[in-house]
């Protein structure tokens, strides 16, 4: 909400140099009595702040947008030495910027006690938002004045009415018309006859706002002494089916809002899983250093990141190649030189990849220092996408299961349409065979072991979009996957994708009524009792051998 | 080869080199190190410190749990990841035991309720409390807790035939599972901080010398016993069938032995044998909380026994001591490096050592 009444400030920032042009002269008295208006905020208390605000709106000034978003968002202040008011450039820091009030000039930097922040509180920060709503109706971009009629529908008097039916009739765009309907019906509700409040109940119950639901819940209380809110028997017949409606959609929507959670959880868990499902499934090995190797995915991120300061967006468009590279070239080094020896003994070769875990922990917590390091987010993944009233989705999380998606869909073409897929493919079936049929097995063994630490690395770069990336960073989500892949069967990459998001969403969806930790242990023992019945897992490996070990 | 009914004539006739060495240490520490923390003066570079007489409890209670892994790895083939849970529930057994002695003595002096209740706000102790101001008691859960704990999952688990890596991995999450549920307050076990501050064993003091001495030699009594009675299994003729299960699996249960019973009643034994180390521990290190849990620990008592030498019981003993001390010295000495030393310890052992210490010193190879 308060990043995009700034961006309406930026906008109106870009006009104003025209602006002033045109009227430069005309304007200086004007100046006078906006600054010294501005200059009473100082002073005055909550309710007087208040009409100060009235006046400045009625007034009118150019830079009245800039400086009101500068007071919602505390960065109002006015300097110790000659009380002179300014807007500054973020509310945190030390030194500040400072930007001239009058003429959104820079004014300098100066240190953080040497001014004085102009406070606000609830109320006032009401007015102005309903102020910054005016603007913002005016405005070309839709989006804008979407947010605009919004703002408007939480202080409704006879201005906003009356503004809010003008935009009615001449905006072309369904969404602020529909919002603008809602605004009306819901002043609708507060006075004319029964009919008419029928008639706004009826258009309203369409909506999934949760102030509309509110508004409404609100006529079906009782007042204290007995009788209703609201006096109209029909009326609130009305009102409660409209609130059971509501309630209705809106439990719909948070249920696929739990049920993407989980999706998006469950993303991050396949991408571990489809790595350890190829090397597990070629050759049969439980890498217990595979977290490490993800870990390793992430701090590629980070050093990609810090090598190219200022390109965030693109950092991490690079950092996926790189991180494949890294941790595939890493698990092709550890094959070669460790876990080639200790094939057909897979007891020994967990000791070992454990081993050589703790190793690589170690050499990042000597390189790196054991602090965690925090990745920034792309601003193209940051925000959320809001489909209505009742659900947004963040496009960080969204941008997850798309990922997983693609790299999932990468790894089964890879398997099966490609030559060295058809090899692996053939040495996890029948080594003897394979080997017969000149396939060399030695070298399939290093490329799918390399194929494996490459998708953990590109998993390690979207878990650093997720959390802080720190040497434990692959301890804490290899549990789980191992627990995706004995239930989604060892070596099958359909298995780890339906393992990992069934695993994801059963955890989300348990969560809200056992809490985080128990419904971890509701997994685990559902997991138990699942290999009870299924003890290959969802998709077994075919074979035939009675020991296959 | 002879048929010997009495698995230990065995060892007494000299057959087992090894264990008869260990047994003449073992006995050696409860001579040993007494005399030398009672009578050595302090200032004697032979003289045992309080923190010294810790330490040997601790390696002799880590090397009980290393000999309950080998029981079960080293005869019959099953790798648990997640032996530090019998080791730990055994310990929370005792712990619960000395929170009652406390009694009054705690800092907000209930006279029943431990502090970690009182702080919650509890009125009255959960049921699974009651009982465990009785010493005797107190044993029997210490033994019968992990050991029903193993009884449990090992039905499920063996029944259904998950073997090799999958039983490695569902033990892990086992203990990974407990380790979550632990830290938990509303379980009743203290949470996070889980039990200390304890005050005395069957009304001796904790804190003193005598009650220590006690403690480290019924340790290496109890470390002996455990010797004794794991080598009597694997010499019985049910421990050559746990031998035949780990060689040949499915061969064994074609000739028509139930190889799940075995193995279960192998894995309740072994995790009988667990859960006494871990009460041996509490009263020793003063401390139990849910990171006695944690899997990595069950990753380590792995290594001590892959390092001391697998199949053979004396070699895990050995393993666990000399990992342990190695572990004390590097994390004083230079703890960045340890985590590398262990790192390395777990690849080589594996690629160059497969039969431990033990290996390479021993000249009989038939275990």
């Amino acid at each position: 909400m308060t990043k995009r009444s700034s961006k309406g400030g930026q906008w109106l920032l870009l006009l104003l140099p025209l602006w002033r042009g045109l009227s430069a002269h005309a304007q200086s008295p004007d100046n006078e009595t906006f600054l010294s208006a501005l200059g009473e905020l100082r002073e005055a208390t909550y309710s007087d702040k208040e009409k100060v605000l009235e006046r400045l709106g009625q007034a009118g000034h150019p830079n009245l947008h800039a400086v009101l978003v500068a007071l919602i968002e505390d960065r109002l202040c006015y300097r110790n030495s000659d009380q002179r008011v300014f807007v500054m450039k973020a509310a945190e820091g030390d030194p500040v910027n400072l930007v001239d009030a009058v003429s959104l000039q820079d004014a300098g930097a100066t240190p953080a006690d040497s001014v004085t922040k102009i406070g606000t509180n609830n109320s006032l920060r009401r007015v102005l938002r309903t102020m910054v709503a005016r603007f913002g109706l005016s405005s070309p971009d839709a989006a804008v004045r979407l947010d605009a009629v919004r703002g408007m529908l939480q202080s409704l008097d006879a201005n906003t009415v009356a503004l809010l039916r003008e935009r009615m009739a001449v905006d072309r765009d369904p969404r602020v018309k529909k919002e603008a309907a809602t605004g009306l019906a819901l002043a609708d509700l507060d006075g004319g006859e029964s009919p008419a409040r029928r008639r706004a109940i009826a258009s309203l119950r369409e909506s999934l706002s949760q102030d509309v639901r509110n508004r409404l819940a609100a006529l079906l209380e009782k007042t204290p002494d007995g009788g209703f809110a609201e006096r109209d028997e029909d009326v609130r017949r009305a009102a409660a089916a409209a609130v059971s409606n509501i309630d209705q959609w809106r439990n719909v929507y948070s249920g696929v809002e739990m049920l993407f959670f989980g999706l998006s959880l469950g993303s991050v868990l396949v991408l571990i899983a489809i790595g350890l499902a190829i090397t597990f499934g070629v050759v049969g090995v439980i890498n217990m250093a595979h977290g490490e190797l993800m870990m390793l995915g992430a701090y590629t991120t980070y050093t990609v990141q810090t090598v190219m300061p200022g390109h965030t967006g693109i950092s991490i468009l690079v950092a996926i190649p790189a991180a494949f590279l890294v941790a595939g070239l890493t698990g092709v080094l550890l094959e070669r030189t460790i876990i080639r020896f200790l094939y057909g003994r897979p007891l020994e070769t967990l000791l070992a990849t454990f081993g050589l875990s703790l190793i690589l922990q170690q050499t990042v917590r000597s390189i790196f220092s054991a602090l965690n390091r925090s990745v920034v987010t792309p601003a193209w993944m940051s925000g959320s996408l809001r489909l209505n009233d009742a659900l947004e989705i963040t496009y960080n999380r969204l941008y997850i299961v798309l990922f997983t998606l693609i790299v999932f869909g990468i790894s089964l073409l890879v398997l099966k349409r490609t030559r060295i897929g058809l090899n692996i493919r053939a040495v996890s079936q029948n080594r003897a065979m394979a080997k017969a049929m000149g396939i060399r097995t030695e070298l399939v063994d290093a490329m799918a072991f390399g194929l494996g630490s490459g998708i953990a690395g590109v998993a390690g770069v979207a878990l650093s979009q997720l959390t802080n990336v720190g040497p434990n960073l692959g301890q804490s989500y290899i549990i789980d996957s191992f627990m995706i892949v004995v239930f989604g069967g060892v070596g099958n990459l359909w298995g780890a994708l339906i393992g990992g998001m069934s695993m994801g969403i059963v955890n989300k969806l348990l969560e809200p009524y056992a809490g985080a930790v128990l419904a971890k242990i509701f997994l685990l023992v559902g997991l138990i009792l699942f290999i009870q019945a299924r003890p290959r897992g969802l998709f077994p490996q075919a074979g035939r051998a009675a020991d296959d070990k | 080869m002879a048929r010997r009914w009495i698995p230990l004539l065995d060892w007494s006739a000299g057959r087992d080199r090894g264990g008869a060495w260990l047994l003449a240490a073992l006995g050696a520490v409860c001579v040993a190190v007494p005399l030398l923390s009672q009578l050595v003066p302090a200032s004697s570079p032979l003289h045992i410190s309080a923190y010294g007489l810790t330490l040997i409890g601790k390696y002799m209670c880590y090397a009980m749990l290393a000999l309950a892994v080998d029981l079960i790895w080293g005869y019959c083939g099953i790798l648990s990841l997640g032996h530090s849970a019998f080791f730990a529930l055994g310990g929370y057994a005792m712990g619960m035991y000395l929170m009652r002695q406390i009694g009054p003595r705690g800092v907000y002096g209930d006279p029943v309720l431990p502090d970690f209740m009182v702080f919650l706000n509890w009125k009255s102790l959960p049921w699974f409390w009651h009982g465990f101001n009785h010493f005797p008691y107190a044993l029997l859960m210490i033994v019968l807790a992990p050991a029903l704990l193993a009884l449990v999952f090992g039905w499920f688990a063996f029944r259904s035939r998950v073997t090799g890596v999958y039983f490695s991995i569902i033990t892990q999450a086992l203990t990974y599972a407990l380790m979550l549920a632990f830290f938990r307050n509303d379980m009743g076990f203290g949470g996070n901080n889980g039990f200390t501050d304890f005050k005395d064993i069957l009304g001796f003091d904790l804190h003193s010398d005598a009650t220590r001495l006690v403690l480290l030699v019924a340790t290496a009594l109890a470390l002996a016993a455990s010797y004794v009675a794991s080598r009597a299994i694997v010499e019985s003729r049910a421990g050559r069938v746990l031998r035949a299960i780990r060689d040949a699996e499915s061969r064994t249960r074609f000739l028509g032995y139930p190889v799940e019973s075995f193995k279960l009643w192998l894995f309740v034994c072994s995790s009988g044998i667990a859960g006494i180390a871990g009460a041996l521990y509490v009263p020793q290190v003063g401390i139990i909380n849910p990171s006695e849990y944690a899997p990595i620990n069950s990753i380590e008592a792995v290594i001590w026994v892959a390092v001391g030498g697998r199949g053979t019981l004396y070699g895990a003993i050995a393993g666990a001591v000399l990992v342990n001390y190695a572990k004390t010295y590097f994390t004083g000495a230079f703890p960045e490096v340890w985590l590398y030393a262990l790192g390395a310890l777990f690849v080589g052992v594996t690629l160059f050592l497969p039969r431990g210490v033990i290996g390479l010193v021993a000249r009989d190879k038939d275990t």
